[in-house]
């Protein structure tokens, strides 16, 4: 069997709430991490918040339609980034959402090693029959690596993100259970 | 163009109302007994609901539209006699995108291919932008829906995003449509 947990760049991680927090502190501060990685407003929480809320979801563990990872890298176990995989349960679907707080990470193919892993946990592990998310137009590079990973482009919706005082386009993307077996087995696409 | 005599509520047939706490509840345990309607209405698994069960509902939905002001939540009556004929939601609203979703049923049978569903989401469309002054209106329609994807397609919805297989109804897969419009395509519209 494979090992779920270890890509070739990075490793998937549970890290304790003071350790998240502290990053995630640090993270924050970089809007253009924020407005790449979410479409609601950049803000500001303070490391006790942030904290409470970490230990919370320690507490609560795996739900059935929540699995969240941190992900540090194999060569110098530096805390990166995050994943998390939101299920549907009722039609069998995973939402990711992805990020690499450490912006001198971006580009390298870290994000292309986690999100093979995310689909990895998402289609032999939770096997669901379709992973979905959603991406600005305005962030090509995670464009290009969600198409790396197989994920094809769905659609568009136009206008549904204000950012400095214009509207963007949303890109969807999805990739389906036959599709990705269909990759692991060498197959074109 | 502005015209302040515009009735928001007000349709040919129809108009909107707020939830009667006291009288809807029957009525629309009625509806979640038709599964038939639940599929169509709502992508959740159908069940049916008791009026009790509707009425605690409805105030969690009041408490919510007071706390998280996401939600515009209307009833849709009958002009001739204030009967409730259905649901009219604006939902999801993001204020700082200017983004939102709609959502609207005809509960009963008898009252549907009247016009009744068409007035009521042309006069939901023009809450959003009118009103609320919001940038687009967004709505995720089963495909089996074909009756809601000509309406909204009438109304000028564009198809956005296709979810292929997204869903999971009588023993197959389903795309899940994403349709959108915006203000400016709205405001072209209303002046031809």
């Amino acid at each position: 069997m494979k090992d779920l947990f270890r890509g070739e760049l990075v490793r998937l991680t549970a890290e304790e709430p003071d350790v998240r927090a502290k990053v995630e502190v640090h993270w924050q501060r970089d809007t253009e991490f924020h407005r790449l990685a979410d479409s609601n407003p950049a803000g500001m929480e303070s490391e006790k918040k942030l904290k409470a809320w970490f230990e919370k979801r320690n507490e609560d563990g795996f739900k059935p339609e929540r699995y969240p990872f941190s992900v540090r890298t194999l060569d110098e176990d530096k805390l990166i980034g995050f994943f998390g995989l939101w299920l549907d349960l009722i039609y069998n679907e995973a939402w990711v959402g992805i990020g690499i707080g450490e912006r001198e990470f971006w580009g390298k193919g870290y994000g292309t090693d986690m999100m093979k892993l995310c689909l990895q946990y998402a289609f032999t592990e939770l096997n669901v029959h379709r992973v979905s998310l959603g991406l600005h137009a305005y962030n090509p590079r995670a464009l290009r690596s969600y198409e790396k990973a197989g994920f094809r482009l769905e659609g568009r919706t136009r206008g549904d993100v204000a950012r400095g005082g214009e509207h963007h386009d949303s890109l969807w993307m999805g990739i389906l259970r036959e599709e990705w077996i269909l990759m692991q087995n060498g197959e074109p696409q | 163009m502005f015209d302040i005599t515009t009735q928001l509520f007000e349709g040919k047939d129809i108009r909107f109302g707020p939830m009667d706490h006291e009288k809807d509840p029957e009525i629309e345990s009625k509806w979640t007994h038709d599964a038939g309607f639940m599929r169509m209405y709502e992508i959740e698994p159908a069940r049916p609901m008791s009026a009790a069960m509707l009425k605690k509902q409805y105030e969690k939905l009041e408490k919510q539209i007071e706390e998280e002001k996401d939600l515009y939540y209307f009833t849709i009556r009958a002009k001739a006699d204030d009967r409730l004929i259905g649901k009219a939601l604006i939902r999801w609203i993001e204020w700082t995108n200017g983004n939102c979703y709609i959502h609207l049923g005809i509960g009963s049978a008898d009252d549907r291919r009247k016009g009744f569903g068409a007035q009521a989401l042309g006069m939901l469309i023009r809450f959003a932008f009118a009103e609320l002054n919001l940038f687009r209106v967004s709505a995720r329609i089963p495909e089996y829906n074909e009756a809601a994807i000509a309406l909204f397609k009438k109304f000028g919805f564009v198809e956005e995003v296709r979810r292929r297989q997204a869903l999971d109804r009588d023993g197959r897969r389903w795309d899940l449509v994403v349709f959108g419009l915006l203000k400016d395509e709205w405001v072209n519209q209303a002046q031809v």
